[in-house]
């Protein structure tokens, strides 16, 4: 069975790369299941989805806990736990990571025991406005090459097939850079095989033990913690970032810091200061602030560019 | 043939579409919520010809589900954990209303704490209400459960309330290959409605749902509800055989899986018995006799079946993905029940409980669980229950414990 897992963010479209990939097999007559993982997460927050193919009916069900290909879309999240990219990984795992360092550079940094494939495919959409409603294509289009059993007019079938409620133009370079990331994958392609799954001789016992009774204080599902929610740096969700522009700040100090929705502005000595580890990017007070102090920086440009 | 990959809640939406369905009152809850966002989508565009209602409540739309069905119209709803433990009261009602209507429901486990995965306390809360309870598998399932839930329900011998359901992502969210039937057969199959005496209307009003007054009269009433929920058993039958005819698939009282020269089973409902279907594969290929119970009734529980099926049997492995608590799985005590007593039965019926909240149930667990039972038989005890969980299971929460800065417990000397 292929078992392949698509991790991104909340808004780059990996709900839609499982629905073309899982469609394309589909169409090339595979029993498929397709499903995305998410739970209350926003735009930005790790995500993954995943998909299942093989000839015959599928019973296996859940998440994938031995990925035949394990596609990472933003490599941001590497190092994000919550991510879980590296979950049930082995030596028959390829891994591909949307980066411009190579493969062995990857492989050797995470000790990966399998195949790393290393290459930017969509560097050039991520810093274009919306360019991210094309990554789900481009993923699937990856992932699509690299099993070798999906033929390209069957992908740009799926890819009309799944964009059936969006314009034609939108359509169209769906496809150019689907077709686009599956050539370049072509030199790759058949890396990516069926996994057989957990036999029973050999199988490792799972580790049961007898659940303990603990205190009822201990038990109860209660955060005593103080602000808690501050060690989780929401401020790596983001793609892009607020900059604030003191020349032009007139220093109102209430507007940017009031519609914040994530308190992620303080006003410090009547001017407003952001909080980069929390400030998800969403560029609210971007668009509220009357004085226009506040531009829009991608991430990534601003990295590159330290 | 019309195959398409759909989700389990656009499958239920496809079964509410080619039933036919007049009346579809509405409220929100994840993981359901897309199933009234495709209706509702295909009401707007005309693909389908019914009334929908936003309600402001669970209640409310169980209430208003009620009152549209006993005017005589066919009507569909659905909802969620929470959503069904709100509109409680009216699951009750509307089953002492003898009214038919297909519910829906999207199995996630229940607060406090609050999650958005299944398990199967929710629907299972609605166990005694009178609702007949059909368990789904896989996305193929929930549209053909659908289409036979309307003909339970509206069947003359049964006339209650049915309820569909099926998992929260395992199935709601996943996709899946799932044939359509073509619109004129499935509407062949569920028929038109003949409401028969539930017709409610202005002009002939009826007092429906009457006050008694002395447990004579109650008492008829609740144990006409019994009778029909023991005729549903034969009734079910008769509508499977016409829908294996019409579709060419079989959907049994209790679906058993490479059972019968098994030595050993598995007994589970919903869409993890697909996982405990893959371990038998491979424990069948390692030299097992092994197999699997699917009961898709719930209510009523399909005791003579469970009997048949389980005679002969050295053993039997009940998982359940609930709990009651201070009890133990639920299905292990029906199951326990159903066999006590008879000749052939299963010397052993341990049980498992797993699977809350979507915890997952990994391949290695059901293996761990035959071999449990094995071991159970050749000692001839029966094993205390055993909640899954594994030792990184508990570091990570005491983890999630230090973070959350939880006191620590004084420790006596």
């Amino acid at each position: 069975m292929y078992r392949i897992r698509f991790h991104g963010r909340g808004g780059q479209g990996m709900k839609m790369a499982s629905h073309i990939l899982g469609t394309a097999f589909f169409l090339a007559g595979f029993e498929v299941q397709d499903a995305p993982r998410f739970g209350a997460e926003r735009r930005g927050a790790p995500i993954f989805a995943y998909v299942r193919a093989q000839k015959a009916p599928i019973k296996e069900r859940g998440i994938i806990s031995h990925p035949g290909l394990v596609l990472v879309a933003d490599e941001s999240l590497v190092p994000l736990p919550a991510a879980g990219i590296l979950h049930g990984v082995e030596e028959t795992t390829v891994l591909f990571l949307n980066s411009r360092e190579g493969g062995a550079v990857w492989k050797a940094r995470l000790n990966f025991p399998g195949t790393v494939l290393a290459l930017d495919l969509i560097g050039n959409d991520l810093n274009q406005p919306g360019g991210q409603r094309f990554f789900g294509a481009i993923c699937a289009g990856a992932a699509a090459a690299l099993t070798g059993v999906i033929p390209e007019d069957v992908l740009m079938q799926a890819i009309e097939d799944e964009l059936i409620h969006v314009e034609a133009i939108v359509v169209q370079e769906n496809k150019t850079r689907a077709r686009a990331a599956f050539l370049a994958m072509q030199d790759k392609a058949g890396i990516v095989e069926e996994g057989s799954g957990v036999k029973v001789d050999g199988y490792r016992r799972p580790a049961w033990i007898d659940v303990p009774l603990d205190d009822a204080g201990l038990a109860a599902p209660a955060i005593h913690g103080r602000r808690t929610s501050e060690l989780m740096k929401t401020g790596a969700w983001r793609l892009r970032k607020p900059v604030i522009d003191t020349c032009r700040c007139k220093g109102c100090w209430w507007v940017c810091s009031t519609f914040c929705p994530d308190s992620a502005i303080v006003v410090e000595s009547g001017r407003p200061r952001i909080d980069y580890d929390h400030c998800k990017g969403c560029m609210i007070c971007m668009v509220q602030c009357s004085s226009h102090a506040i531009s829009l920086v991608n991430e990534k440009e601003e990295v590159s560019g330290e | 043939m019309n195959k398409q990959m759909l989700t389990g809640n656009v499958a239920a939406a496809w079964g509410a579409r080619l039933a036919g369905i007049d009346y579809l009152p509405a409220f929100p809850i994840s993981p359901q919520t897309e199933i009234i966002e495709t209706v509702a989508e295909w009401i707007d565009t005309g693909a389908m010809d019914a009334s929908m209602t936003t309600m402001d409540s669970e209640h409310s739309m169980l209430t208003a589900a009620g009152g549209a069905a006993a005017t005589g119209v066919r009507v569909f709803t659905a909802t969620s954990s929470q959503g069904l433990l709100y509109g409680m009261e009216m699951i009750y009602a509307l089953v002492g209303w003898r009214v038919p209507l297909v519910l829906v429901n999207v199995s996630r486990g229940l607060a406090a704490p609050i999650t958005l995965e299944p398990d199967h306390n929710d629907v299972l809360a609605a166990r005694d209400s009178g609702f007949l309870q059909l368990h789904c598998s896989t996305c193929q399932e929930v549209l053909d459960s659908i289409l036979m839930a309307y003909r339970l329900a509206e069947d003359r011998r049964v006339r209650l309330p049915v309820l569909v359901n099926l998992d929260g992502f395992y199935l709601s969210y996943t996709r899946e290959p799932v044939i359509i039937p073509d619109l004129e057969e499935a509407r062949q199959f569920v028929g038109p409605y003949d409401p028969g005496t539930v017709r409610f209307a202005a002009q002939a009003p009826v007092s429906e749902a009457v006050a008694v007054l002395g447990g004579e009269s109650y008492s008829y009433f609740r144990y006409e509800v019994q009778m029909a929920q023991a005729q549903a058993l034969a009734v079910y039958g008769e509508i499977a055989a016409e829908f294996a005819a019409c579709f060419g698939r079989e959907q049994a009282r209790i679906d058993a899986y490479r059972a019968e020269d098994a030595e050993y089973l598995f007994l589970m409902i919903g869409s993890f018995a697909t996982k405990a279907m893959d371990a038998v594969d491979q424990l069948r290929e390692a030299g097992w006799k092994i197999g699997l119970l699917r009961p898709r009734l719930l209510r009523p529980f399909p005791e003579q079946d469970l009997r048949q099926l389980a005679a002969g049997k050295k053993g039997m492995a009940v998982i359940d993905q609930n709990l009651s608590f201070g009890r133990g799985g639920i299905l292990h005590t029906e199951v326990t029940s159903s066999l006590y007593g008879q000749s052939g039965a299963p010397s052993v019926i341990a049980s498992f409980v797993g699977g809350l909240g979507g915890r997952d149930i990994a391949a290695e667990e059901f293996y761990q669980i035959a071999q449990d039972l094995r071991q159970a038989c050749v000692r001839g005890i029966q094993p205390p229950m055993r909640l899954l969980y594994t030792a990184a299971e508990l570091t990570a929460m005491r983890n999630l414990q230090a973070i959350a800065n939880v006191p620590a417990p004084e420790r006596k000397p």
